[in-house]
Parts: structure tokens; sequence; C-alpha cells
């Protein structure tokens, strides 16, 4: 398993560079990888990141965009302003969780 | 007397009741299956219906014919169980009541989740070839179509037969040219999914034969509405693909009675254990076909492979003991490219399709991942065996668990890497 630095901590990822254990993860941590890839965080930003992870922990998997907007209460378009293009992996890449499974 | 109850008679349904009823004690256990009526659908059939390669009369079968006598067969609406009553309550109000529950109920296609699919254009533009009614429709609207852009849609994974929408694109590229019209036709594919299946390798092999085709993709696009008007389909990424006729997958959700019962996720699926079926929050309930939310394909062949390892566990279960045998995620389907020639996949839980060759006792390998002609006549095979082999439940010289004999395994770290 590959390991990388972020903010300041060694983490371990994978080889698309998802962070790979949930402990490893904290807010600056989250921070470092929004930047990473283009997004500046804020509130709402903060709340879709906190509610996928605490559903990962209930769950054991990735919550869905049709999760985040049915259980998480989330507006699926606005997800698509808040993380362009492909929000759930991005969300996912951010909250420092697995890849959403690709469907079967 | 104890009571096994199963709500749905469709292929899962009827095959787990078919089986088990052979395997429990006849004095010891009730089988009874719950269905709204007696039509059977062969659902893989309703990919041929729009091109009038299958009649629609013959996609349907009596559901009480293929459950065997001794099982009770109740032609209800499911509206709810009752998991700590250990009840299903009906729509005429009966109160059935159970010691082992199994939930075989299916997805169906769900065209009012999106807007702009229902409305005036629904079965004039705008078509589904998910459902009896849906396929004989797009029958009737394909053969007098003059030709222009006909776009096949897939909102939102899963759905049930992933490969099917593919298959009908690639059927209609045959179909317009049989017609001498496939100049007059711009076929596009538009999927939620990066490319044109879930797994990278077969992903690979459909986007060359879409490419081959003449097929264009149109991918990552997640469909937020139809504007029946203008014939336009908007993602929530505000990109538009226009079309003259529009062949929609619709969502594809679980029964309204798991929501109902709080049995169900998002999609109203059942959530389980992916080895043994069994619900994770009652211990009491399984839940057997496209109605579980295991991550493998949502298929006839999966539900089949399923139901041979469950039965073995819910024979241990109904003695009290613990269950001792494991699901791999089996699925094995043919894929229909046109031109009489078709291609197959075979792949579980933790090995993606691969190309190569599949064994099949008394036959001789089959291949994986390319077009053959072998493979459409099992494609056609499939027909005759789903009525008279799996329904019944009677053995396939198949073995439930997959194999990796014949498959090209040296990809998997190449493509990988
Ligand atoms: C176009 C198409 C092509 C396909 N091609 C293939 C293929 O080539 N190979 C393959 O393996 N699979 C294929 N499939 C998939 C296959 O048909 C399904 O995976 C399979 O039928 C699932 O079985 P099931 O028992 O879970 O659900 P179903 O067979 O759909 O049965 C569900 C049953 O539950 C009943 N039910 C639901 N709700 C209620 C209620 N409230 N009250 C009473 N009854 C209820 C329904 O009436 C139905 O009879 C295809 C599907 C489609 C749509």
């Amino acid at each position: 398993m590959p390991m990388t630095m972020i903010a300041g901590h060694e983490v371990s990822v994978d080889d698309e560079g998802f962070m790979t254990r949930y402990d490893e993860w904290d807010e600056t941590t989250g921070a470092a990888l929004a930047a990473a890839i283009g997004i500046e965080m804020t509130d709402e930003h903060w709340d879709a990141i906190r509610f996928m992870r605490s559903d990962y922990q209930a769950q054991g998997a990735t919550p869905t965009i049709r999760r985040l907007s049915t259980v998480g209460g989330m507006d699926t378009k606005r997800l698509f302003t808040l993380f362009p293009k492909k929000p759930a992996k991005k969300m996912a890449y951010i909250a420092g969780l697995p890849k959403p499974a690709g469907c079967v | 007397m104890k009571n096994l109850l199963i709500l749905g008679g469709g292929t899962a349904g009827s095959i787990a009741a078919n089986k088990l009823r052979r395997r429990l004690p006849t004095d010891r256990w009730a089988v009874t299956v719950v269905d709204s009526d007696d039509d059977h659908r062969y659902q893989p059939g309703f990919l041929f219906v729009p091109f009038g390669t299958y009649r629609p009369d013959q996609v349907t079968r009596s559901r009480r014919r293929y459950l065997s006598g001794d099982v009770d067969l109740v032609y209800a609406r499911i509206e709810r169980v009752v998991p700590d009553e250990h009840v299903v309550e009906l729509s005429d109000g009966r109160r059935l009541p159970y010691d082992a529950l199994i939930i075989a109920s299916g997805v169906t296609p769900r065209p009012d989740q999106t807007p702009g699919l229902l409305g005036e254009e629904w079965g004039r533009t705008i078509h589904e070839f998910y459902t009896y009614d849906g396929s004989v429709a797009l029958a009737r609207a394909l053969s007098t179509w003059p030709g222009g852009r006909l776009v096949t849609s897939v909102v939102e994974m899963p759905i049930k037969c992933p490969v099917a929408p593919l298959e009908f694109a690639f059927l209609a590229d045959s179909h317009f040219q049989e017609r001498g019209i496939r100049d007059r036709v711009e076929l596009t594919y538009v999927t939620p999914l990066p490319g044109a299946f879930t797994k990278p390798i077969a992903a690979k092999a459909f986007g060359s034969t879409l490419s081959d085709k003449g097929i264009d993709v149109e991918p990552d696009f997640m469909l937020m509405e139809v504007d029946p008007e203008r014939r336009v389909l908007v993602s929530y990424d505000e990109r538009e693909v226009p079309y003259d006729l529009l062949v929609v997958v619709p969502v594809n959700m679980g029964a309204d009675f798991v929501a109902a019962s709080g049995l169900g996720n998002e999609l109203n699926l059942v959530p389980v254990d992916k080895q043994t079926l069994q619900s994770k929050a009652h211990p009491d309930v399984f839940a057997l076909g496209d109605a579980n939310d295991i991550p493998t394909s949502k298929a006839g062949s999966v539900a089949h492979f399923a139901i041979d390892v469950f039965v073995e566990n819910f024979v241990e279960y109904a003695t009290g003991r613990p269950m001792t045998h494991a699901f791999d995620g089996h699925a094995n389907c043919f894929i229909e490219t046109g031109h009489g020639k078709a291609m197959l996949i075979d792949f579980n839980y933790d090995t993606e399709p691969l190309p190569g060759r599949f064994p099949v006792a008394g036959l001789g390998p089959m291949s994986l991942l390319k077009q053959t002609r072998l493979n459409h006549l099992g494609k056609l095979a499939f027909e005759w065996i789903y009525w008279n082999v799996l329904l019944p439940g009677r053995p396939l010289p198949l073995p439930a668990d997959m194999s990796l004999a014949g498959k090209r395994t040296d990809l998997l770290t190449t493509a990988r890497s």
C-alpha cells in the first residue's frame, strides 16, 4: 500500500490516491485533499463531507449520490455545483473514503 | 407446522420455492408464494420484442404451472411486512404469519423518478423496454420509425441486466441495417458510468464494439431531467443530448412494500449479508434475486447461482444449525451484439469479466468477451433453459461457484498497473 504526505501527515492511499484508513483523516487533511483537486472548502462543503463520513461509519460503504440526496437531504444539483463534474468521486476523495464502488 | 413465505413468484421466488420444497419435509414446513397475478414474464425476451424477433405472446407463461404442486400460491398485492410480529399484510386484508421470510419481489423501472419522462410524450417519442407493455409499445414505434437520432439512456445504476441497454443499442444498429436505413439513423449511448460498463476490461471490449458499430457514447452523464418539448436530455452538470426517439432505462427500484416495512435502503433494496443473503436487520428474513443489495449484477443467472448456495444454507438454518455455505457473486451473461452473434461474460465479487474460454460440460468451450455465433445460440437457448431447467430448479451443468479455468487471469495484473 503506497504512503503519501498530506498536510504534514503520512497517510496510506490506494493507486488513485484515495485514503485507505478512516482514522488517518482529519479536517486539515480533508482541506489539503480538496485544495489538491481545486476545491476551496466552505461550510456547505463541510456539511456534505461530514455527512458522508458519518454515513460511511454507520453503513460501511461510501454513500451514493442518491443516498446523499434521499438520506442526507442534499440537493443533487447543488452537489454538482460544489464538487463539479464528478461529485461522488470528488467527495469520497476529500472525505478520505474509498472511491464509490462502480455499480455492477 | 412452520411457514416459509416467499414474497414474489418471479425468477428467484419460483426457483427457491421449487428447490426448497424438495428439501424441506412436507410435514414440518409449508411453502407459500405470494404474487399479484399469474403472468410470469420471461424478461430477457423484452430485449427482442421491440425488434420483432420475439412475439409478445411468447414471453408470458402461467406462474402456477411453473411452481411445484405442493407449493401454495396466493394471488394478492403485498402491502407490508411487520418483522416484529412475523406477519405479512396483503391488500385484501389477509395477514400471513411466517417462521421464515424470503423477499423475492425484484426491481421495477421507475420513470416517475426522473422529471420529464412521464407525460404526453411517454410512449410516443419516449420509450422503455424493461416492462412487457413498454417493449410492446416500442416495437410499434420502431417498426414505422423513419430514422433520426435514437438515444439509449441509462438513468442510474444499478439496473437489472446491466448489459441489456448495450444489447439494445447493438441490436438497433443491425435492425436499421436490415431495414436499409442505417445511414439515416444516428445512434447514441448515454450512461452515468465513465465508460460502456462497470468493470474496466469488459468496459474496453464493449466500448470498442460500440465504436465499431458507429454508436456514439456520452459517458459520465447523470441525467437530471428530460425536456420532452425540446427533445433533449439534460445532465446535472448542464450538458444536453438531443434526440428524436429516446429509449430510456429508468431508475430501477425495489418494491414499495419493502420501503413501507422499513426493510429497504434508498433504492428499496434489502441490505443482506452478501454470502448468505440473510437480512442484516432480521435473521428470519432473506432477500433473493434483484430485491437484495449484493454487489454483483442483477440477473436471472445470479439468482440461480445464489439460490444453489442459499438452499444448502437454508436447510441448515431450518434445523437450527449454523449456515456454512458462501455465495461468491457468480454472474454469467450473454450480450447480443447483432447479426446473429453475441459475447459472454462470467465473473464474481472478486474477479471482473475476463477474456478467454468458458468450458461448458457436454458442449465445449464458449468464448468470453468475443462475438461468436455459438454465444448467440447460447443466448437463444437460455429461454428454453429458463423454463425447463432454471425455474423447476433442476441441476444445470454449471457449478454455482465461478471457475477461473480458461480465463485470461494474466490480464488482471496488467489491467491494474
Ligand atoms: C430487458 C431485460 C433483459 C434481461 N436479460 C437477462 C438475461 O439475458 N439474462 C439474465 O440472467 N437476466 C436477464 N434479465 C434480468 C432478469 O430478468 C432478472 O434479474 C430476474 O428476473 C430477477 O428475478 P427476481 O425474482 O429477483 O425478480 P422478478 O423476476 O422481477 O420477480 C419479482 C416478482 O415479484 C412480484 N411482486 C413485486 N412486488 C409485489 C407486490 N407488492 N405484491 C405482489 N407481488 C409482487 C412481481 O409480480 C414479480 O413476479 C433481464 C431483465 C430485463 C428487464
